[in-house]
């Protein structure tokens, strides 16, 4: 590998507050009860969070009720747009300092959320801005209603795009929102407050409510909310399905995933190479989609395995800040022991594992990129999603064999294919269960696309005019 | 004086008509409590095994092409045509209506095997598109069928809401196992006779009559059911609970209208997956 002098990004583009209380009704409250809040790659605490009670739920969400019915219900489209348009602008205006501060809080690499996170947390609010005078148009028949407040709880893996990937379509559609962040990374969620406010966005239109999963679970479960938007866990999406039994929130659940990345004998090695990479190591293959299960035809296991070690052993893992750093720090401790456990037990139930030659920082968490061999279907590390950058390796003789395998799980969220056969491309994209099919590339999202999952990997779409429709009810 | 030869009233699991594995029945009286017949009261057993006849027939019932399954469809209405005096009776009898609204329930019904006819092609049209990314890349949003539906249809309904419960589930390729209304199954199992006889690959519909809240727990908690519309259960709270075991997708009672000639394609989609295909372009 050449060596490369270091490249950090500049951490003076971000000031963080010490502290930080809720962004209830355009404001923010004083600090409560606070945990802290690290950078995982150093460990060194950034600010201190205030930790979200039942009280500070039920504030948030008669804010975003009086919002609703005094002012974003009676607002016409064209006025929430350009609110919309505002706040991608400012996006873009302070995407430097959201890149910085969401890898300080996350521990993704900053390549990524310079070129991946941000750009796509403004081109989500862009898109849905145009969505807002042209709810008609959506396929739902004429004049579809907002639902009224949405209670929206989101994950540490792409905390500012998850945000925007709720936020956005929630108030195109005419509803408020209050939001929590992930517990790990509530920094980025923090200045998107301070954006609303630039944008003289009304007050509680959007509510931010920091804590952890009992926080969360309150504002699931207020009685005076419409809607339910969840990404994260499937243990913790079948939790909120059973909260919500009986009531008649709308609920929108996108939850864990086991994707197949599947690379026939005629695919373009080289490609598929870079795209098996991509698939399981961006974001420290901290992605609900990871393409975590390589199924190889058998006739070229070898040849693509030569050519993926060789690729991963130029991965320069370690300080995310750093520009040229490809894999960043895990995210917590706690998620750094989950992918610890998951493969050794997957070494105990027979897999063999590989990882490059790779200096681990002493300080923060990190994991080695690495590969699971000669792994059986029933594998633990073959059917649990290990959100690390842990990748499964199994093989197929026929298409019929790579669908079957390909299909033989609980989830449903992704699935790539590689081959230079339109017609076999066309054919397993038509077989294979999942709601976001990946030919040829992988790992590619956009505003205008919609993104879910069949069975296990949850409900509803985000993006798209699908994304839409999960905040409206329409007549048709 | 000819002694007329009454009908057995059976389960439809598979395409067949078994009696419940059970052995059991239960007495259906018409709308002035004097005995009508003797129906067979659906078991766990016979739940589950229509679940493994529904799986063993929806893939290829959702890949027969669209054009296909609307012909089907309509050839439902067709049958169902054929045979309204059948339907007219048991609807009389069963509930007391005149033959003027028993007739009503009847039209309804086949207008609505006909409104579904003509969705099967064209619900990507409407609810599928391209998605302009921005990037190099061709991007296709369409639909498909989510996969085993369990269904309780209306119970105040003898027909037109049984129509409407199986209709919007087969209509994109899912298969379902449907519990009739449990006071008035008649028509629900001369009904089978109609999908029977209509070019409906078996195990696409089945159909169980007994205690809706006897079966109901073992199909809102079945882990190869993909789907569950609540609509003619009682203990519709400790359902949605079960089937968030395996997350399955589910129509709450109340969520769609289930007595109109039409559906709803809202109702249509709820059953089915947005699966979006991404490939590059280039050279």
């Amino acid at each position: 590998m050449f060596e490369y002098a270091p490249a950090p990004e500049s951490q003076a583009l971000v000031n963080f507050k010490d502290s930080y209380g809720h962004f209830i009704d355009g404001k923010f409250l004083k600090p409560g009860k606070t945990y802290q809040t690290i950078n995982p790659a150093n460990e060194k605490v950034l600010a201190e969070i205030t930790y979200g009670t039942e009280k500070d739920v039920d504030l948030a969400v008669k804010a975003a009720r009086q919002a609703y019915e005094k002012v974003w219900s009676k607002l016409p489209g064209s006025e929430r747009g350009k609110y919309l348009y505002r706040i991608a602008r400012i996006i873009q205006e302070r995407a430097r300092e959201l890149a910085v501060a969401e890898t300080l809080n996350n521990g993704k690499p900053i390549k990524e959320t310079r070129d991946v996170d941000i750009p796509l947390v403004a081109a989500w609010f862009f898109y849905y801005a145009g969505w807002a005078d042209k709810l008609d148009y959506a396929g739902l028949g004429p004049n579809p209603q907002a639902l009224g407040v949405a209670a929206q709880v989101i994950p540490w893996n792409f905390p500012l795009m998850m945000l925007a990937w709720k936020i956005a379509p929630a108030l195109a559609a005419g509803n408020t929102v209050v939001l929590k962040p992930a517990e790990t990374t509530p920094l980025t969620a923090l200045l998107f407050a301070e954006i609303c406010q630039q944008a003289e966005l009304p007050d509680g239109v959007v509510n931010i409510v920091t804590g952890f999963g009992d926080t969360g679970a309150a504002l699931v479960g207020h009685k005076d909310v419409n809607k339910v938007a969840f990404t994260g866990s499937t243990e913790v999406g079948r939790i909120i399905a059973r909260q919500v039994a009986g009531t008649n929130k709308k609920v929108t659940l996108e939850l864990g995933g086991k994707a197949a990345n599947i690379v026939f004998d005629d695919a373009p090695l080289d490609q598929a190479v870079e795209g098996i990479i991509n698939g399981i190591f961006f974001n420290q293959g901290h992605v609900c989609c990871a393409g975590s299960r390589l199924l190889v035809q058998e006739s070229i296991q070898d040849e693509l395995l030569k050519k993926l070690q060789r690729r991963m052993e130029s991965l320069r893992l370690g300080d995310p800040m750093d520009k040229n750093t490809d894999i960043g720090a895990i995210n917590s401790q706690a998620q750094l022991k989950k992918i610890e456990a998951l493969v050794k037990q997957g070494e105990k139930e027979g897999a063999e594992r590989w990882s490059p030659a790779c200096v681990i920082p002493k300080n923060g968490f990190y994991f080695a990129p690495t590969l699971m061999l000669g792994v059986s279907p029933a594998n633990t590390v073959a059917r649990e999603e290990i959100f690390g950058p842990v990748l499964s390796v199994m093989t197929f003789r026929t298409p019929q064999e790579a669908v079957t395998k390909a299909n033989n799980t609980e989830f449903g969220l992704s699935a790539g294919i590689w081959t230079e056969k339109g017609s076999r491309i066309l054919k397993l994209a038509d077989q294979l269960n999942a709601g976001v099919v990946w030919a040829n590339t992988f790992n590619q999202f956009d505003p205008t696309s919609p993104f879910g999952g069949f069975k296990e990997s949850g409900y509803g779409r985000e993006g798209g005019k699908q994304g839409l429709a999960a905040y409206l009810k329409g007549g048709y | 004086m000819r002694l007329d030869v009454r009908k057995t009233y059976k389960l439809f699991i598979g395409g067949k008509f078994p009696r419940s594995e059970s052995g059991r029945v239960y007495p259906v009286a018409d709308s002035k409590g004097e005995f009508l017949a003797n129906v067979a009261m659906a078991s766990r057993k016979d739940a589950r095994d229509a679940v493994v006849a529904a799986r063993a027939a929806q893939s290829g019932w959702a890949g027969a092409t669209a054009y296909n399954r609307g012909q089907v469809l309509y050839r439902i209405a067709e049958m169902l045509e054929g045979r309204r005096e059948q339907f007219v009776a048991e609807i009389r009898a069963l509930t007391g209506k005149s033959d003027r609204q028993a007739n009503q329930e009847v039209d309804a019904a086949i207008d609505s095997w006909v409104w579904h006819a003509g969705w099967t092609d064209k619900i990507d049209a409407v609810a599928g598109n391209m998605n302009p990314v921005a990037g190099p890349f061709f991007n296709i949003s369409t639909l498909q069928a989510t996969g085993v539906v369990a269904a309780f249809a209306p119970q105040d309904s003898a027909l037109l809401g049984l129509v409407n419960t199986i209709a919007p589930a087969i209509v994109s390729g899912n298969a379902i196992v449907v519990v009739s209304s449990g006071s008035l199954p008649l028509p629900a199992i001369t009904l089978t006779e109609v999908l029977a006889t209509s070019d409906l690959p078996g195990g696409v519909v089945n159909v169980l009559t007994g205690k809706e809240a006897e079966i109901a727990p073992w199909l809102a908690s079945h882990q190869d059911v993909n789907a569950i519309d609540l609509e003619g259960t009682s203990n519709f709270v400790e359902l949605e609970i079960q089937a968030a075991q395996n997350l399955k997708r589910v129509i709450r009672k109340g969520d769609f209208a289930r007595l109109g000639t039409k559906g709803s394609l809202n109702h249509i989609t709820n059953l089915m997956e947005v699966k979006t295909v991404w490939h590059p372009k280039g050279n």
